[in-house]
């Protein structure tokens, strides 16, 4: 019985501290992230961000936090104060939970799933239940249209998303994440972004618009809704939102660096210059680096599109595109053909 | 493999504790000072006037049966897509026969105006 327990405790410590570190690393990220935006879209409009807290204003996230911790959270009267305080957590949970498959360099990851990548639509799918629940808790009408936009607009390019993801398992015969960056390893190249391009754009840009980012934010669309699902939220009830959207940002470049880029890989793999051809955290973390500022450059350019474009984007665009380069890809891969057609029979 | 199964159940209860930890120290550092017009629905300053709860646009509930049919279909796609190669020719066929008969329920919707939005 003790040995037993020694043995789940010598298992259980390690892996929670791993958890732990994540996480931790995940929601710093964040709040650099908030302060990155700030001052990046402060440039690109010739502004100069926050100077104040700090050199730099380096310490502006910290200085947020604080606030948020301090201010009240207002119950609305008539709302239903359990799904009211639930709505955060749940959205949460999967901002969070979905790292644990998230290869961070060779061996290293929290679960080695063989089905990670359902995993990952499981839970990036519970999402909109937080954002469902925020709407109809709050009894307020803004927070109840908001709130059924964003899950509409979610659940779309959820589909289109989706499809996409199974090009990359048609490349790389697995669900497993780990094998997936493997079998892009060894220069860029390898990459499974070549042979699956249009399926890249529609991940990317379905992610743009899953994490109700500009330029497809009508749900928090400020001129007209004010800001849509989290109007009643206050305080650290806010707070909690705002950390899920900005993790999932992170999360779904994490993503699109690991499907389609290769993910811990080098691209210069095999050239043999020193350091940079070598794989490591250092080159997932440039990546999704990239693509945040990305993020923030599609929102400091665009303009936001309206609600039905958005769904004629979706519906009308992305989900016939995906599926003609799915039949293409399998055509091409059943006939054997092209770079398609890569790493033999298994 | 099920110790791999158990670190995302602990991952999942750590994501509800930091969750539940954050709400709890806003409720415990924020001040409490509830009054009658603070704790109204927003209304941009009127008086709520109704329930929010009302009726609501029916291409909603359209969208969600949507995504379930697709959803469902990207589910038999998965293990399908694994397996491709193994199943060569005769998979290819019966997965495109499938999709066919997706395709033109996806056009007679189209056609039939379900995607728009005015």
């Amino acid at each position: 019985m003790n040995s037993w327990l020694n043995g789940l405790l010598s298992w259980f410590l390690p892996h929670l501290a791993g958890i732990i570190l994540v996480t931790v690393v995940v929601i710093l990220s964040v709040a650099y992230l908030t302060y990155a935006e700030r001052k990046i879209i402060g440039y690109m409009q010739s502004r100069l961000g926050p100077n104040r807290v700090g050199k730099w204003g380096l310490l502006q996230p910290f200085a947020d936090v604080f606030k948020l911790l301090l201010k009240e959270i207002v119950l609305p009267e008539r709302s239903s104060v359990i799904l009211f305080v639930l709505a955060p957590i749940l959205a949460i949970v999967p901002a969070l939970a979905t790292w644990a498959v998230i290869p961070f360099a060779p061996h290293v990851v929290l679960a080695n799933l063989n089905a990670g990548l359902i995993y990952i639509l499981a839970l990036t799918s519970i999402g909109v239940y937080g954002i469902i629940l925020a709407g109809w808790a709050s009894n307020s009408k803004y927070a109840l249209l908001g709130a059924m936009r964003s899950a509409a607009q979610i659940v779309s390019y959820e589909i289109a998303m989706g499809f996409a993801l199974i090009g990359v398992v048609m490349a790389a015969r697995t669900l497993n994440l780990e094998a997936i960056v493997r079998d892009q390893s060894g220069g860029i190249g390898h990459w499974f972004l070549i042979p699956l391009l249009p399926l890249f754009v529609v991940y990317f840009v379905s992610g743009v618009a899953e994490t109700n980012r500009a330029p497809f934010d009508v749900a928090e669309g400020e001129s007209e809704l004010v800001a849509g699902f989290h109007v009643e939220y206050s305080g650290t009830t806010f707070a909690v939102f705002f950390l899920a959207e900005y993790a999932n940002m992170i999360l779904v470049s994490a993503l699109a660096s690991t499907l389609f880029l290769g993910g811990w890989s080098s691209p210069l793999a095999g050239t043999g210059i020193p350091l940079l051809a070598a794989n490591g955290l250092a080159w997932l973390a440039a990546k999704i680096a990239v693509l945040l500022f990305v993020f923030l450059w599609l929102r400091a350019t665009f303009p936001r599109y309206r609600y039905d474009q958005i769904m004629r984007l979706g519906w009308k665009v992305f989900i016939p595109v995906t599926l003609v380069w799915l039949g293409v890809e399998s055509l091409m891969i059943v006939g054997r053909v092209g770079p398609w057609f890569r790493g033999g029979l298994r | 493999m099920l110790p791999n199964y158990l670190t995302v159940l602990v991952y999942l209860l750590v994501g509800i504790v930091i969750g539940g930890a954050l709400l709890t120290l806003g409720f415990l550092l924020g001040p409490k000072q509830p009054d009658a017009t603070k704790s109204q629905p927003y209304e941009c300053g009127f008086e709520a006037f109704q329930d929010a709860r009302m009726k609501f646009e029916v291409r909603y509930y359209l969208v969600a049966i949507l995504f379930i049919l697709f959803d469902l279909e990207m589910t038999f796609l998965f293990p399908w897509a694994v397996a491709l190669r193994r199943i060569g020719w005769p998979g290819f066929g019966a997965m495109m026969l499938f999709l066919l008969v997706l395709v033109v329920g996806f056009l007679y919707e189209w056609g039939k105006g379900g995607l728009e939005w005015e």
